[in-house]
């Protein structure tokens, strides 16, 4: 079952996949901050209520969950063959494509093309895998400027900051924060710019209506591509992905290999469960399908990059490969009370939250992610949330044991975990030894506030710091069963 | 090895055990499959969404709405998402046309080079568009459509690029966009939309449900942003 060795992950150094430190640590930090916790609680609650209003509308739901979920397990089970059918209608219609196993090749690869067309500048559509890859970075490093364009990602990018949401990632930043932004980054910003978020969207509105019109170079990720016909989809609010999408002479779409469909009757399922697991819309406002080359409409060049980066290593494990089934919709963020809690940044990785967790360790490998499978209260709730039935808990469970595991090969167990499950094994084994532990748990009473106990002495300490404890009560089960029924029962 | 042939390796590497089990035929999605000049059926007949119409699906394929109740929903969808909408018979196409051209204030609009004319008021600059840049494009009060097919549930409109549709960018710049929509191009559900472009499915298409938009900022719905900030919509039918 252990496939998964040896299957290569995503290199070091380049993107945004791994943490910089623990999500313990930065999780604490993220708590300390009251502005960011109030603009989550204020945003997440805005985003749950409208999803409900906007799902319990269809009638048939359950079964289109149920549908979506079958839909990405039969393109995982024969992705090798979608990809070459997606590469040969591609190409057929007059675009290339180009494979990638890592960040690094994507990363040159779309660079090379960029510098071909002898521009230095480009236009992006918001992208994770772009963001994943540090495709902006790879850019600027070879003298290219990427203008973000998505309203989120331009606020994040004006702001020298870290996406924090998978659909909004500027969700952490309040409307004064933001003009704030506007006012330090837009040259001609005018200083009369309310905090009202029309009059912010206007500002970005005319900020790059002149970047839109004299974009040469377009770069996208894509939400869906239909093997079938070769067809790309992106889907989107503002128009800034159309801008991207139609102005350029050239196109360039990075692609994580898992984003493939079989056919169009998928895509009649995945718009209906997208927009309303993502925005609560019942659509959302635009949506672009194109395929290859168009005379006359469009980009006349079109490349695809078709990204692994730890993609397949995920896909070998039989248990976590359904977190490729993922459509981005972020719908198990807004509903995680973690995530609710501490926000995006504290995850480390462009993809934050519960799926972040089950994704994030899988494409760099599990000990380069090692605290996110624990990052979660295993409530279920994004279970429950998510469009195509990802069953995250399970998957962070087995996170965890491949974790424990893995340790456990390179020796560097016994940890304080290790030790206390074997002396539980070894008290609870024999009932009188389990007596007297009852009874001597009765002296942690004292160190209880209110029944709980917050801090613990080693080697405790470190179970207490992330979590209190009941006080024990005054007198065990035991005792009370003997009090009241006598020695003789 | 080139990066294609050790990913595809990978891949089959990763699917050694037979990837993960085919779903029940019943939860498949199996709406009709367009017909396409792309290949035939997908690889496998065990994969998703490969099953014949007749296995049957749960989830709702056709709608069950009669014509009129279906032009009010999709009438009242639009409007929820701040399109403007005008209900017009098909002999008072034009004047409902006019109507809206003047209350807008446009004074020079462009048309894609398959649009109905007869539809459209005299006393204005009318320009059929012959490949515009996006730069003269910028300079028009608003742009006029048809539609290739409508969502009533969704209240989305589609452009499939057709000649009363014209290039996609005739539809993004101009800050107005009026959208002719025939009674009989309404459908009730998505997957009916899928099948009904069918025959376009290798031309560009665009789905717009309502004008711009964004939720970026505190995650409040602000209309207009880089697209048409208004969307007007004649529903032309009984």
């Amino acid at each position: 079952m252990t496939t998964y060795l040896g299957m290569p992950t995503a290199p070091k150094g380049v993107g945004h996949l791994r943490a910089a430190e623990p999500f313990p640590v930065a999780a604490r930090r993220a708590l300390a901050d009251t502005q960011l916790r109030r603009n989550l609680a204020i945003a997440t609650g805005t985003i749950r209520a409208k999803r409900a209003a906007v799902v319990a509308e269809l009638p048939d739901w359950e079964e289109l969950r149920s549908a979506g979920q079958a839909a990405k397990a039969g393109a995982m089970r024969h992705l090798d063959r979608y990809l070459e059918q997606l590469e040969t209608q591609v190409t057929a219609r007059g675009g290339t494509v180009h494979w990638a196993s890592d960040a690094v090749a994507a990363n040159r690869i779309v660079t090379d093309l960029v510098a071909a067309t002898g521009s230095r500048e480009v236009v992006k559509v918001k992208s994770m895998v772009t963001d994943e890859i540090g495709l902006n970075e790879a850019l600027a490093a070879a003298g290219i400027t990427a203008h973000e364009t998505d309203l989120a990602e331009l606020i994040v990018q004006l702001g020298h900051d870290r996406p924090s949401h998978i659909l909004v990632p500027a969700i952490h930043r309040n409307r004064a924060e933001i003009r704030e932004i506007f006012l330090r980054e837009m040259a001609d910003a005018d200083q009369a710019l309310t905090d009202e978020p029309a009059a912010l969207a206007e500002a970005a509105r005319l900020y790059l209506r002149r970047r839109f019109l004299a974009a040469r170079v377009g770069i996208s990720g894509a939400n869906f591509a239909i093997a079938q016909t070769g067809t790309l989809c992106v889907v989107e609010s503002e128009g800034n992905g159309r801008m991207c999408l139609t102005l350029p002479d050239t196109l360039i779409t990075v692609m994580g290999i898992e984003k493939v469909l079989p056919s169009w009757p998928d895509l009649a399922v995945f718009l209906q469960l997208l927009p309303r697991s993502s925005t609560g819309e019942r659509m959302n406002p635009y949506t672009s399908m194109w395929t290859g080359v168009t005379p006359g409409d469009g980009p006349q060049q079109f490349h695809l990059v078709l990204l692994d980066n730890g993609r397949t290593a995920a896909l070998a494990d039989e248990t976590g490969r359904q977190a490729l089934h993922c459509i981005r919709c972020s719908a198990c963020l807004n509903v995680c009370p973690v995530y609710e809690r501490v926000g995006g940044h504290a995850y480390g990785s462009v993809y934050p939250g519960p799926i972040g967790a089950v994704l994030s360790p899988q494409l760099t490998g599990v000990e380069e992610n090692a605290s996110l499978p624990y990052a979660s209260s295993l409530c279920g709730a994004c279970y429950e949330a998510c469009p195509v039935k990802i069953d995250i808990p399970s998957v962070l469970v087995h996170l965890r044991a491949r974790h424990v595991g893995e340790a456990r090969r390179e020796r560097r167990l016994p940890r304080a975990e290790a030790i206390a499950m074997a002396a539980a094994s070894w008290v609870m084994t024999e009932p009188r030894r389990y007596s007297a532990a009852q009874r001597s748990g009765r002296l942690g009473r004292p160190l209880g506030r209110r029944g709980r106990i917050g801090q613990l002495p080693p080697p405790l300490a470190a179970w207490a710091r992330a979590r209190d404890s009941p006080v024990p009560p005054a007198q065990t089960f035991r005792q009370w069963w003997r009090d009241e029924h006598g020695r003789s029962s | 090895m080139s990066a294609r042939g050790e990913i595809l390796a990978r891949i089959r590497a990763a699917l050694a055990d037979g990837g993960e089990p085919a779903l029940p035929a019943s939860v498949r999605p199996v709406s009709p499959r367009p017909a396409t000049t792309g290949p035939g059926p997908a690889p496998d007949s065990t994969g998703a969404s490969t099953g014949p119409a007749s296995t049957g699906t749960r989830f709702r394929t056709r709608g069950n709405l009669a014509p009129g109740p279906l032009l009010d929903l999709l009438a009242e969808r639009l409007a929820d998402y701040r399109a403007l909408v005008r209900r017009a018979a098909p002999a008072e196409l034009g004047a409902a046309a006019v109507a809206a051209l003047a209350e807008r204030g446009a004074r020079r609009i462009v048309v894609p080079p398959g649009i109905d004319r007869a539809a459209l008021p005299d006393g204005i600059e009318i320009v059929t568009d012959d490949g515009l840049s996006a730069h003269d494009l910028d300079g028009f009060d608003g742009v006029v459509t048809g539609a290739a097919v409508a969502i009533a549930e969704t209240g989305t409109i589609v452009l499939d690029g057709s000649p009363d549709q014209g290039r996609r960018v005739i539809t993004l710049v101009p800050d107005y966009h009026l959208c002719i929509v025939h009674a009989a191009q309404v459908v009730e559900l998505v997957p009916e939309a899928i099948s009904a472009l069918a025959a376009a499915a290798d031309r560009p298409l665009t789905w717009i449900s309502g004008p711009s938009a964004t939720s970026d900022i505190e995650l409040k719905r602000v209309e207009g942003v880089h697209g048409p900030r208004t969307l007007e919509v004649i529903l032309v039918g009984p």
